[in-house]
């Protein structure tokens, strides 16, 4: 029998392995205690590790709930392909709440700036309402952003998705009180206490599949508030925006027309842990131009009912 | 050793030896496996600098990055500061911008080569007692500030009391702004002994002061070279060596099961697991154990993850569990050994610390949260109310309002297995919801079953 034990280095004897047991002590308690659990699934690394975490927390009984993605239309090819891969290998479901389709039967008007960011809220809600999920599981992590800094890891919503920081929840101990009347849900982040550097770290250690995109490629792409940016029939380049070819790779993954690529020659796990460990951005000051709306561009978002 | 946290409550049954006691012990092995992270609070009366010392930690460490610094620095000059503000990293919502004070916990991470840090910034004064219980419901240490020109006021005695009554294992008290008595060795000295003796009257635990400059970083990353005198270490040097997480390992086993794995698959047809996560001891492979409240007992056929199955799991590892006999144990059960088992029980007494602005009367409904279980209850007495400036208590009060502490005595719907707070903080735990709306009303900690 001692032969075919685990080593017992792969649990428990560092920060990413307690933080691997928080994570799926919390998605037990929410998979016992809620009716109708779904996981926004966005294919960008931090939902990868979160349906990774989602899978060991249930093993070896499969998956009792479906992924959502709220597709915003502007899309890396890439990340759509490593999705459907993914969805098809391990067996999943997968609801896909189309930007589009709201945009095309009249619920939604597309912004003039052509980003579709803060346009995924309503796809999100009315999803979340027609398939009652009751508790919804994200990949967000608190050192994202100031305002998610502040987020509960069972944070609840109200009939309009809202959140409302100032009513949340004390949460006490490892007690995660998650009731709710009809009309309310909860959102989940197992990833709470992780950093981008803890994702990765965990993406090496247990081998979690991302998208290629995330490692270093030739891309064509064009420079616009200090990003690099892909071309794209979703509004780039515009005049005066000059296409170059560079070696980058994304930090995160979100709308094609507002997340930018670093440059980077990056090509493996190790030399992205060694890029950020030397880097002196966050990866949303790196690449997210929604975020630099305002200073609290992401606190009004979430109390619109966004992720 | 000093005796325990006076409670407002009798303490019926002696609780089992305090988790502070094995500090000085030799190390059991497994306490090395949850070293490399420790969770940490800070506690301060307003304006002795807490949000420049967290700011200062998270610099010097290298936690906070080009962009986040050219916000902050942006953001102060917005508000017509010339020096760079590092209180505004810690207030991240709009109205706490606006208003300038702190309204909620944040949560801020750094790291060094030895750990990682997860630190609960609590504010000083809004909301103040509810924000600190919640911060030091996990933390394994706090960290407590005070004011060297101003030494202890009564707002650093109640921060010490709510830490004490939390039972944080581990206390740093760091006299700040030690420039401006100039760096005199008597003025620390004499906060320390303060300090130290009011500590000890609380009954924390363990405790180490250090003379520090949150503004000017002296002592808090990097030595001093204006604290000859002082030998002991830096503030982060001692968060880095702090032993932590041996307390939860040597208490007796404790596995709340929160739900059945049975897959039901062509590879599992027959796969029964518990899931769970340890909450305190070490689980091992062929325990003979008993499941509570229920009282079924079995035997530790496997211990399972998904690399493959394992010997035992220490404290805070989530495994599950194989059982040698097809007993009824699902979620609300807890796998603890015979001889050692938490006690089940259908009353218990216990502090709660209440944190809704609805007042707590005697007769009030309410459900119980504690571990997996969640039971319905009455609170038939309040028996008295702890006086955090006095530490005294008080006659059975009429009721508990916003940020009193107070004990109750609770009679349940169904039994629970539990433990008293002071022998296990996973165990001795418990949230009181209300059952019309389900918000949190109150921390519960068992005095007495």
């Amino acid at each position: 029998m001692t032969a075919t034990m685990a080593a017992p280095a792969a649990v428990g004897v560092d920060h990413l392995a307690a933080l691997e047991s928080e994570a799926v002590h919390i998605i037990r308690e929410v998979v016992a205690e809620f009716d109708r659990p779904v996981l926004l699934f966005s294919g960008g690394k931090d939902s990868a590790v979160l349906l990774h975490l989602a899978r060991r927390a249930m093993h070896p009984a499969p998956l009792p709930f479906p992924l959502l993605h709220v597709d915003t239309g502007h899309n890396f090819p890439e990340v759509i392909a490593y999705r459907d891969r993914l969805v098809t290998d391990l067996g999943l479901r997968l609801h896909v709440a189309a930007v589009q389709d709201w945009i095309d039967d009249g619920r939604l008007t597309e912004r003039p700036d052509g980003t579709r960011n803060p346009l995924q809220i309503v796809p999100l809600l009315d999803t979340l309402a027609e398939y009652r999920f009751d508790a919804v599981f994200g990949g967000a992590r608190r050192d994202e952003d100031r305002a998610r800094a502040k987020e509960r890891i069972v944070s609840l919503r109200d009939a309009f998705g809202g959140w409302d920081p100032r009513r949340q929840r004390p949460e006490l101990w490892n007690l995660y009180n998650g009731r709710h009347v009809a009309g309310e849900h909860v959102r989940v982040f197992p990833l709470s206490n992780w950093t981008e550097l803890d994702v990765w770290t965990y993406i090496a250690r247990r081998d979690v599949p991302v998208p290629s995109i995330y490692f270093a490629h030739e891309r064509e792409v064009f420079a616009r508030d200090g990003m690099w940016l892909t071309a794209g029939e979703w509004g780039g380049p515009r005049d005066g925006e000059q296409v170059v070819t560079k070696s980058v790779r994304y930090r995160t993954v979100g709308d094609a027309s507002c997340t930018g690529a670093v440059e980077s020659c990056a090509t493996t796990i190790e030399e992205v842990l060694a890029e950020l460990t030397t880097s002196r951005i966050t990866e949303r000051g790196a690449t997210r131009a929604d975020d630099r709306l305002s200073e609290a561009a992401m606190e009004d978002r979430k109390r619109e009912g966004y992720f | 050793m000093a005796e325990v946290m006076p409670s407002p409550c009798k303490q019926v049954s002696e609780p089992t030896p305090r988790p502070c006691k094995q500090v000085s012990e030799p190390t059991p092995r497994p306490c090395k496996q949850v070293s490399g992270l420790l969770r940490l609070t800070t506690a301060g009366s307003v304006d002795d600098g807490k949000s420049t010392l967290v700011g200062r930690l998270l610099h010097d460490t290298q936690s906070i990055l080009a962009d986040q610094l050219a916000a902050v620095d942006r953001a102060t000059r917005a508000r017509g500061g010339s020096e760079l503000d590092l209180a505004l990293f810690t207030d991240g919502l709009r109205a706490e911008r606006e208003q300038g004070i702190t309204i909620d916990v944040a949560y801020r991470y750094f790291a060094t080569p030895t750990r990682k840090f997860i630190l609960a910034d609590c504010p000083g004064h809004v909301q103040y007692t509810r924000n600190t219980v919640t911060g030091a419901s996990t933390a394994e240490l706090a960290v407590v500030l005070v004011d060297a020109r101003n030494g202890l006021v009564e707002q650093t005695r109640r921060h010490l009391a709510v830490m004490a009554f939390l039972r944080v294992p581990h206390v740093v008290l760091a006299v700040n702004k030690m420039d401006l008595v100039g760096f005199a060795e008597p003025t620390f000295r004499r906060i320390e002994s303060h300090f130290t003796a009011v500590a000890s009257a609380l009954g924390v635990p363990e405790m180490v002061s250090v003379p520090i400059s949150a503004l000017h970083g002296d002592n808090v990353v990097t030595r001093s070279e204006l604290t000859p005198w002082y030998h002991g270490p830096t503030l982060l040097e001692h968060l880095e060596t702090v032993p932590v997480g041996r307390e939860a390992v040597a208490e007796p086993m404790r596995f709340p099961v929160q739900l059945v794995l049975r897959p039901r698959t062509a590879d599992y047809p027959d796969y029964r697991g518990l899931a769970g996560r340890v909450a305190s001891g070490v689980l091992e492979l062929g325990d003979e154990v008993v499941a509570l409240p229920s009282g079924a007992r079995s035997t530790v056929a496997g211990i399972d993850t998904p690399d493959g199955p394992v010997l035992q799991a220490t404290a805070g590892q989530s495994v599950t569990v194989l059982l040698g006999d097809e007993i009824d144990a699902g979620r609300g059960e807890v796998l603890a050994r015979p001889a050692q088992a938490p006690q089940v029980v259908t009353e218990l007494n216990a502090d709660l610390c209440w944190l809704s602005e609805q007042p707590l009367r005697p007769g009030a409904r309410v459900l119980i949260k504690h571990g997996t279980c969640t039971v319905r209850a009455i609170v038939t007495a309040l028996t008295g109310r702890l006086d955090l400036d006095t530490l005294r208590h008080s006659e059975p009060p009429a009721m508990l309002a916003l940020n009193e502490i107070g004990c109750a005595h609770i009679r349940l719907a169904a039994p629970l297995a539990v433990d008293s707070y002071a022998a296990n903080r996973h165990t001795g735990s418990f949230l009181v919801i209300d059952t019309a709306n389900g918000n949190t009303l109150a921390a519960g900690l068992v005095t007495a079953a």
